[in-house]
């Protein structure tokens, strides 16, 4: 990058400049991309020092690496955008080992004639947003197909971190006995994603709730090491992601469906389109299990921190050789939780 | 069988348009099929359309009603008997199932679930004609969320035609409302968009609203594929089937009767079932205190050996009905002969079809749609369990080849599908309850009587 000279070379037009083929050719356009957008937002020494790769050192302990790749259509909503999304879903799902999360990688695929200003937009999101996770985002890559053949922009990120010591989560080990808790109202980002779709014209304020988590994870385990498994539940939602658990451990769960917080706009919202909050994503809230003697206290480290103000212990977990998700209703009946059955559409019946 | 709630008006706007709102959330709907609505009233939201008012007073009695619930179901429910309950419509199968109530219900009063959900009675033959009209003419197929995954011939469904088969890829576009169709018309109108209308009494007023709508716009490339059908029909063919009315092998007491069909319908259409056939009929709320006090009304009825029509959901439904969306539906439609329903085969003057009067608005007519029946899958049950004659559980694809993911049948198809509802939300209680099961052998005879009823 260094070898472009400045001055020589008309700046990028982040107003009316559009993404294209040249902005992924490997050549001067491409550099001057990086160095103008990329590299001004994500500014850090790995990023100047203009390699390939990134090269850093590594604390003592066990490693966690996730990846994660974002489609998300609108690509601005209420309470963030692809950008932001894709720093707190990689981070999430470092987090959600015990990890602290380290470093990030990102990669973008543009589609030709994408509005630079929306670009920039994205970018100084992610920016924004690895900087307040503390997560600099050190090594990337930019491609460009042909207009037609992406959806604007395709962001995937990769996450490093490391494990405490002492520290063993995974979804393989809920056991009978456990309590499951929920770290906040369940059913935003995906509600205030659907609401933005243009065929359901719908008004409310519920925003996404995308955020880091692993803010929230660090007080939970430095107050309870031994917790059994963390996991975010996004796509498929609280009642996927614990079908998901209840399989991997060989358990069964019941759930208080009192108990379970969802906002009265997002219950409404799904009433509306006949969808069911425990099936639809969320970008900043997690689930806990852990043995029932850590349960309050667990909870009173999650409601004391920003992201877990509205946690709730929400079921049990007991034996069952069929692994079924269970719920006790409001209305004091039971059903399953099943997985999700193909996609949530909107349904008129 | 149709998803409505009530919403409150908040603002009321140019052209039938209204604003409501539902615990903070906000939508523009028509208020076509409905007169004299205020800000403030509470009206009962379908498909972008308010089909009915709601009655403040009425839905305080109700309230008043539901605080006896608790002590009095017990007592009136008569330990030596036992109570056959068939709720027709898929909305209360879905509610039983999401509340468990049948967990809280007495064991001698048995739910038969009915084939009151518009998806799943629609014929594979149907979906076929739509697939083929997205695929091979080149039109917008604008269709409801709720059709899209239904299983057609050759494995087909409206989405995988969706993603491409072959060279070819269908345009399907999900809408909310009938009214989002013909807005795809309207600004696409290089191409031509055809509404794929399904559902049952509640559904069709919203589809004649546009019909009408297209006729005054003047729009040459808005035309609608009509699957209405009829829930009075459909309720008919379950009390003739032989099983039912000659042999009395199907024991079947009672019906709870539909909410929000009823809401357009009004309680007078049950009230032939109730004398001809001595049933007693309760029209029933959605909520499951609804639900709760139409069965304990329908206890109430058979064991004082009366069959009347009872109304517990008079805040929504009246004898007559919503009688502006009567004489729409009748301005635009007219009877068909008789339609193929999933599950219950031909049924005579059950669905509806559209006028002369509007046939440029009418797929059927434009493209030449012809209809091809399609057998299901043979050892599939849907029609034995349709009918009472048996349950999801008992049938032998129910949860291995047949599953919500991979429907073979009708029940599987919507989560208001009988075997869906229990697949979905009532397996666990199967391995506690082992349940005879029937030697292939027997389900082919069974498979062969189905037939037999239908014709």
């Amino acid at each position: 990058m260094s070898n472009v000279r400045k001055g020589y070379i008309r700046p990028v037009d982040f107003k009316h400049g559009r993404v294209d083929m040249t902005h992924g050719s490997g050549g001067r356009a491409m550099a001057q991309l990086i160095e103008e957008l990329f590299l001004a937002a994500f500014d850090n020494e790995w990023l100047r020092a203009a390699n390939d790769n990134a090269c850093f050192a590594v604390p003592n302990g066990r490693m966690v690496m996730a990846t994660d790749s974002h489609v998300v259509s609108p690509l601005f909503f209420p309470g963030g955008d692809i950008g932001c999304l894709s720093v707190h879903g990689t981070v999430n799902d470092v987090a959600m080992s015990g990890a602290r999360p380290l470093y990030l990688s990102a990669s973008f695929i543009l589609e030709e004639g994408f509005p630079l200003a929306d670009l920039k937009r994205i970018v100084d999101s992610m920016a924004q947003a690895a900087r307040e996770a503390g997560v600099p985002i050190v090594t990337g890559d930019t491609k460009v197909v042909e207009q037609g053949k992406g959806d604007g922009v395709f962001i995937t990120t990769t996450g490093v971190g490391v494990v405490p010591e002492g520290v063993n989560i995974s979804g393989d080990r809920a056991r009978p006995g456990d309590a499951i808790l929920v770290s906040g109202t369940l059913g935003d980002h995906g509600v205030a994603i659907m609401a933005q779709r243009e065929s359901l014209g719908f008004e409310t304020s519920i925003r996404s709730d995308t955020a880091a988590l692993h803010g929230l994870v660090a007080a939970m385990v430095a107050a309870v090491p031994d917790i059994h498994a963390l996991r975010d539940p996004t796509r498929g939602g609280l009642a996927t992601t614990l079908n998901e658990i209840a399989r991997q451990s060989g358990v069964g769960m019941m759930l208080r469906e009192e108990a379970i917080p969802v906002r009265q706009e997002v219950e409404a919202a799904c009433e509306f389109l006949g969808l069911d909050p425990l099936y639809v994503a969320n970008e900043g809230k997690l689930i806990c299990l852990c043995a029932a003697e850590h349960a309050d206290e667990l909870l009173a480290v999650m409601r004391a921190h920003p992201l877990g103000a509205e946690a709730a212990i929400i079921g049990a977990v007991h034996e069952d050789p069929q692994h079924f998700v269970q719920m006790e209703t409001g209305f004091g009946g039971k059903r399953i939780v099943d997985w999700l059955t193909g996609e949530q559409l909107p349904r008129i019946c | 069988m149709c998803l409505a709630i009530p919403v409150k008006v908040v603002e009321l706007r140019d052209g039938d348009q209204a604003m409501v709102d539902v615990g903070g959330v906000r939508k523009e709907i028509s208020l076509a099929l409905v007169d004299g609505i205020a800000v403030g009233d509470y009206v009962i939201l379908h498909v972008g359309f308010a089909i009915q008012k709601l009655d403040a007073e009425e839905a305080e009695k109700t309230l008043a009603l539901f605080a006896e619930l608790d002590e009095s179901m017990g007592g009136e429910v008569q330990p030596e008997r036992r109570y056959h309950i068939m709720e027709f419509c898929g909305g209360h199968t879905h509610a039983i199932s999401r509340y468990g109530l049948s967990d809280l219900l007495p064991d001698n009063i048995r739910l038969i679930h009915g084939p009151g959900c518009p998806v799943c009675v629609l014929p594979i033959g149907r979906i076929d004609n739509a697939i083929d009209l997205a695929l091979n003419k080149g039109v917008i197929l604008a269709s409801y969320g709720d059709c899209l995954r239904v299983p057609a011939s050759g494995g087909l469904s409206l989405l995988k035609a969706k993603a491409g088969v072959g060279n070819l890829r269908a345009d399907v576009r999900m809408v909310y409302s009938s009214a989002d169709a013909l807005k795809l018309a309207q600004d696409n109108p290089g191409r031509e968009v055809v509404f794929f209308a399904i559902g049952f009494e509640t559904t069709t007023p919203p589809t004649a609203v546009v019909i009408q709508q297209a006729e005054r716009l003047g729009l040459t490339n808005f035309t609608v594929f009509c699957n209405h059908v009829l829930t009075p029909s459909a309720i008919a063919n379950i009390l003739e089937s032989p099983e039912v009315r000659l042999h009395g092998t199907v024991p079947l007491d009672a019906f709870i009767g539909p909410a929000h069909v009823s809401t357009v319908i009004g309680s007078q259409p049950y009230e032939h079932f109730a004398e001809e056939y001595e049933k007693p009929v309760v029209i029933a709320g959605f909520e499951p205190l609804d639900v709760m006090q139409a069965i304990l009304m329908l206890v109430r009825q058979l064991n004082e050996g009366r069959a009347e029509v009872e109304n517990e959901f008079s805040r929504a439904v009246t004898r007559e009905g919503n009688v502006k969306a009567q004489n729409l539906v009748a301005e635009v439609f007219e009877l068909r002969k008789s339609f193929e329903w999933r599950g219950l085969n031909e049924v005579p003057y059950s669905a509806l079809r559209i006028k002369a009067k509007y046939a440029a608005f009418d797929a059927e007519r434009r493209y030449g749609i012809e209809y091809k029946s399609v057998a299901d899958n043979k050892a599939c049950e849907c029609g034995a369990i349709l009918r009472g004659l048996k349950r999801p559980q008992d049938c032998k694809i129910f949860g291995t080849v047949c599953t919500p993911e991979n429907p073979m049948g009708s029940c599987m198809v919507s989560s208001e599908g009988a075997c869906a509802a229990h697949y979905t939300y009532g397996r666990y209680k199967d391995a506690s309850d082992p349940s005879p099961q029937p030697s292939p052998r027997e389900s082919g005879e069974r498979g062969t009587t189905k037939n037999a009823v239908g014709t």
